[in-house]
C-alpha cells in the first residue's frame, strides 16, 4: 500500500516534470502590447495651416515663407541656428583634438568625398536657402527653411544644384498653407537619396520605406504599426534624437531601441542577459538593403575613362545600378546583405580635412570599443570600401573639387582632371597641395540600425554560437561558447576519454582470452 | 553466500538520477561546446541549464542523505589494501584469485573505489558544479546592477567547466566497465538496480549484513 502511494506519487512528480520540461507556452509580452496600442493612434494635426490669413498671401521667394512662419513661431529659428542641421558640423570632444567641431563640413565619406567647395550642388540636402563656399550667414533666420522637413503637401522639392533653393516650379503658397509634422518623406528626401541616389550610402534607409510591409521593416511597415521617422526621432525644440557615426563621434544623444523595448525586452532571461554585450540590431537586422541594392565600393581610381568616341560612357549591372560612371568610378552594389559587426561604445574618430594620414586602408571614420570595454556592445555594421585621391607629399586626403555649372572652373565633373580638381579643392579648404596625386584605399563604417525584422526573421543562436564560419567569426577578442574552445583542454580531454576507452578494452579483451583459456583448461 | 539488501531506496534512486542526468548534461553540454550538433544551440542550453538545476537539486539531497544516515563514511580512503585491489584489477582477476576485500552493506566500497569515488566528490563534482554556477549566472545583472561574477572572464569558466566534463567523461567509461568485474557481469547492475546483491559471508556483528532476504521481507 506505502508502495503505491511512493510510486503513484514519484510517477505524477516526473509527469509534472516532463510536461514541463518540452511544454512552452508562449508568455504574452505585455510591455510589446503597449507600445502597438501607443503607437497605434497616429497624430492629428490641432491647426490647419490653411486658414491663417498670413498663410494666403502670395510668395515671391522662399524666404517670405519663412518670414510668414516666424511671425508666429517666432522663436523656432533660434532653435534651427543651433542645430546641425544647420550648421553641418556640432560641437565635440574627440580623443587627441580636443574640442572640436566636426561635421559635413570638415570630414570626408567615400562617396562623394566631400561637401567644400561642391556646396551649390551638396546644399540641396541643407536646411537652407543659398548656401555657396564664399558667402553664407549662418545667423540669418530669413535663409532658414522650414518647408523642406514641414510640407505634408509632397509639393516641396528642393531644385538640383540651386545651392539649397527650391525648384522652380514648386507652388509655395500651397505648401506653406499645408505644413505639418514630418513624415517619412521630408526626412527621406534627404536621408534616402543621399549619396547620388535611393539607398547609395546607408543601406538601410531608402524609399522602399515608404511603403513597405513588415518583413522589411517591423517599424514602418504599412501593413503594421506604420510609424513616422520622428516617432522615434522626436525633436523636442528641433534638437532631434538620434544621431549618425559618419559624421557624429560622442556617444550622447542616442536613440536606443531600449528606451521604447527597455533593457529586458525578451521573455527569455538568457535572451536578455545577451544585452551588455549584444544590441539590439545585432540580432534583429539580420540583413540590410532588403528591397534595393546599396553601394559597397566605389574606386575612385577607375574614374575618367571614355568610350571610342571621347564621350562619357557607364555601365550597369543586372538590376539596373551603375557599375561604371566617368564621372564617378566603378561600383559594387549588394542587396540583402548580411552586415559586417564590429564592438562599439557610441564614440567615433573621423578623418577631419587636414588630418595626416596613418593608416592604410585610411579609415574616415572608426568606431571605437572592444570586448574588454564594458560600454562596447556587438553592433551590425556597412562598411564601404573604396579609394580616393590623396597627397602622397602632405599625405593628405584631397577635398576636389567636382561641381561646376560650365566647364573651365577646376571641377572634376566638368573637366576631367584631377590635378585642377585637387588644386581648386585644397585652395578652397585652406589646405596645401604638393601638385601629385595619388589614390589610397578607403572605409566607411555605417552602423545599421533600421529595416528591422519582425522577431521570427531574427538570427538564431547558431548563427553565431557556431564552431566555424559564423556571424561573429572575425571578432575575436571575447570568448563565444560553441565557436571558441581550449585546443590543450580539449586534446587532453580526447587523449583521457579514448585512452579510457582503449584501457577498458584491452582489459575487456584480455579477461575474455582469459576465460576461454581457463573453459578450455577445464574442458581437458 | 547470501543475498544481502546493500543499496537502500534512495541511494538507488540517487545514483540512477545522477546518472541519467550526467549522461543528459554530456550530452547538451558538449553540444554546446560545439562539438556537435544534435538538439540545435538554442535547445541545447536551455535543457543543459534546466538539467543542471535539477542536478543541483538532486546533489543538495543526496549530501543531506549521506550525512543524516553516516553514509559518508563509506568514502574515507584506507591505504592498507589499496595495492591488493590494484593488484587484483591487474594481475590476480586473470588468475582467477579471489577478491582481495569483501564487500557488505557497511563497507559497499572497496579502497580503491574510496579512492576514486572520494576524488569524484570533492574534485570532479566540485570542479564542474562550481564552475556550472558561475556559467549559468555569469552576467545575470547588466552594467547598472550588482555584477556577480564578471570579474572572472567567461573563458576561465568555460575551461574549467569543460575541463571537468572531460574527467567526468574518463569516471563514467571506467566505472561502468568496473560493473562487470563483481562475481558475474551483471551482479553489480543488478544489485544497484534491485538493492539486493548476493554477498560472501562475513564475519560481523552487524545486524543489517546479516539481514536474509527472507527476513526483510517479513518485515
Amino acid at each position: 500500500m506505502n508502495k503505491t502511494i511512493t510510486y503513484s506519487v514519484l510517477a505524477t512528480i516526473l509527469v509534472l516534470l516532463l510536461v514541463n520540461f518540452f511544454h512552452h507556452e508562449k508568455p504574452l509580452n505585455l510591455s510589446q502590447y503597449e507600445l502597438k496600442q501607443k503607437f497605434a493612434s497616429k497624430h492629428s494635426s490641432s491647426v490647419d495651416h490653411s486658414q491663417f490669413k498670413i498663410l494666403q498671401s502670395d510668395f515671391k521667394t522662399p524666404q517670405d515663407v519663412t518670414e510668414a512662419c516666424l511671425g508666429c513661431h517666432n522663436q523656432r529659428h533660434e532653435e534651427i541656428i543651433h542645430s546641425s542641421h544647420w550648421n553641418w558640423d556640432r560641437v565635440a570632444y574627440v580623443e587627441g583634438k580636443g574640442i572640436t567641431k566636426l561635421g559635413k563640413k570638415n570630414v570626408l565619406n567615400n562617396f562623394c568625398i566631400g561637401a567644400s567647395t561642391n556646396e551649390q550642388s551638396c546644399a540641396k540636402c541643407h536646411i537652407g536657402f543659398g548656401m555657396s563656399h564664399s558667402s553664407f550667414s549662418f545667423e540669418n533666420a530669413r535663409n532658414v527653411d522650414c518647408m523642406v522637413c514641414h510640407d505634408r503637401s509632397e509639393e516641396y522639392i528642393k531644385g538640383a544644384a540651386l545651392s539649397g533653393y527650391p525648384d522652380r516650379n514648386v507652388n509655395l503658397n500651397k505648401v506653406a498653407q499645408h505644413v505639418g509634422r514630418p513624415n517619412k518623406i521630408n526626412c527621406g528626401a534627404c536621408h534616402f537619396y543621399s549619396g547620388g541616389g535611393n539607398n547609395v550610402k546607408h543601406g538601410d534607409l531608402e524609399e522602399a520605406l515608404l511603403s513597405c510591409d513588415r518583413n522589411t521593416d517591423v517599424h514602418m511597415a504599412s501593413n503594421g504599426i506604420n510609424m513616422d521617422c520622428v516617432d522615434c526621432h522626436s525633436a523636442n525644440k528641433h534638437q532631434i534624437k538620434g544621431k549618425l557615426y559618419s559624421v557624429s563621434s560622442t556617444n550622447v544623444n542616442r536613440l536606443r531601441c531600449e528606451e521604447c523595448h527597455t533593457a529586458k525586452p525578451h521573455m527569455d532571461e538568457v535572451l536578455n542577459r545577451h544585452f551588455s554585450k549584444v544590441s539590439c540590431q545585432t540580432c534583429h537586422i539580420p540583413t540590410y538593403a532588403k528591397e534595393n541594392a546599396t553601394k559597397m565600393a566605389w574606386k575612385w581610381s577607375e574614374a575618367g575613362k571614355m568610350d571610342e568616341n571621347g564621350e562619357q560612357y557607364h555601365t550597369e549591372d543586372s538590376l539596373g545600378n551603375h557599375t561604371y560612371l566617368s564621372m564617378k568610378g566603378e561600383f559594387k552594389w549588394g542587396k540583402n546583405v548580411e552586415p559586417e559587426y564590429r564592438w562599439f561604445n557610441g564614440n567615433a574618430q573621423h578623418y577631419a580635412l587636414g588630418d595626416t594620414v596613418s593608416t592604410e586602408p585610411v579609415q574616415v571614420n572608426k568606431l571605437l570599443g572592444s570586448a574588454d570595454d564594458i560600454h562596447s556592445k556587438i553592433y551590425p555594421v556597412k562598411i564601404h570600401r573604396g579609394d580616393q585621391i590623396y597627397d602622397p607629399n602632405t599625405k593628405m586626403l584631397i577635398q576636389p573639387k567636382l561641381y561646376s555649372a560650365e566647364k573651365g572652373d577646376s571641377a572634376y565633373w566638368m573637366d576631367f582632371d584631377w590635378n585642377l580638381s585637387a588644386e581648386a579643392g585644397m585652395k578652397g579648404v585652406g589646405l596645401p597641395y604638393s601638385g601629385e596625386y595619388k589614390f589610397i584605399e578607403t572605409e566607411m563604417y555605417w552602423p545599421v540600425n533600421h529595416m528591422v525584422s519582425p522577431k521570427e526573421k531574427a538570427l538564431s543562436c547558431n548563427e553565431c554560437h557556431v564552431r566555424d564560419n559564423g556571424r561573429l567569426s572575425a571578432l575575436n577578442d571575447f570568448y563565444l561558447p560553441g565557436r571558441d574552445k581550449n585546443d590543450w583542454i580539449d586534446l587532453f580531454g580526447n587523449i583521457l576519454l579514448w585512452g579510457s576507452l582503449a584501457g577498458v578494452f584491452i582489459h575487456a579483451l584480455a579477461r575474455l582470452i582469459n576465460s576461454i583459456r581457463k573453459k578450455e583448461l577445464e574442458s581437458k | 553466500m547470501k543475498q544481502v539488501y546493500i543499496y537502500k531506496k534512495f541511494e538507488r534512486f540517487w545514483h540512477w538520477s545522477q546518472a541519467a542526468l550526467i549522461f543528459f548534461l554530456a550530452l547538451t553540454g558538449f553540444e554546446v561546446h560545439g562539438s556537435f550538433e544534435l538538439l540545435g544551440f538554442e535547445k541545447a542550453v536551455a535543457f543543459h541549464r534546466i538539467a543542471s538545476y535539477l542536478l543541483l537539486a538532486l546533489i543538495a539531497f543526496s549530501i543531506f542523505w549521506h550525512f543524516t544516515t553516516g553514509e559518508w563514511k563509506q568514502y574515507i580512503p584506507t591505504i592498507s589494501k589499496l595495492k591488493d585491489q590494484i593488484q587484483y584489477y591487474t594481475v590476480g582477476m586473470f588468475k582467477n584469485a579471489p577478491h582481495p576485500t569483501i564487500k557488505s552493506a557497511h563497507k559497499k566500497l572497496n579502497p580503491l573505489q574510496a579512492m576514486v569515488y572520494l576524488g569524484f566528490k570533492l574534485v570532479m563534482a566540485p570542479v564542474i558544479v562550481l564552475t556550472g554556477i558561475l556559467y549559468l549566472y555569469f552576467k545575470t545583472f547588466d552594467a547598472n546592477d550588482v555584477i556577480v561574477v564578471s570579474d572572472i572572464p567567461l573563458e576561465w569558466i568555460a575551461w574549467a567547466h569543460t575541463f571537468g566534463a572531460w574527467l567526468l567523461m574518463a569516471f563514467v567509461i571506467v566505472h561502468v566497465y568496473m560493473t562487470t568485474t563483481g562475481h558475474s557481469i551483471t551482479a553489480n547492475i543488478k544489485a544497484m538496480l534491485t538493492g539486493w546483491e548476493l554477498l560472501e559471508d562475513e564475519e560481523s556483528n552487524d545486524d543489517t549484513s546479516r539481514e536474509t532476504k527472507e527476513e526483510q521481507e517479513t518485515k
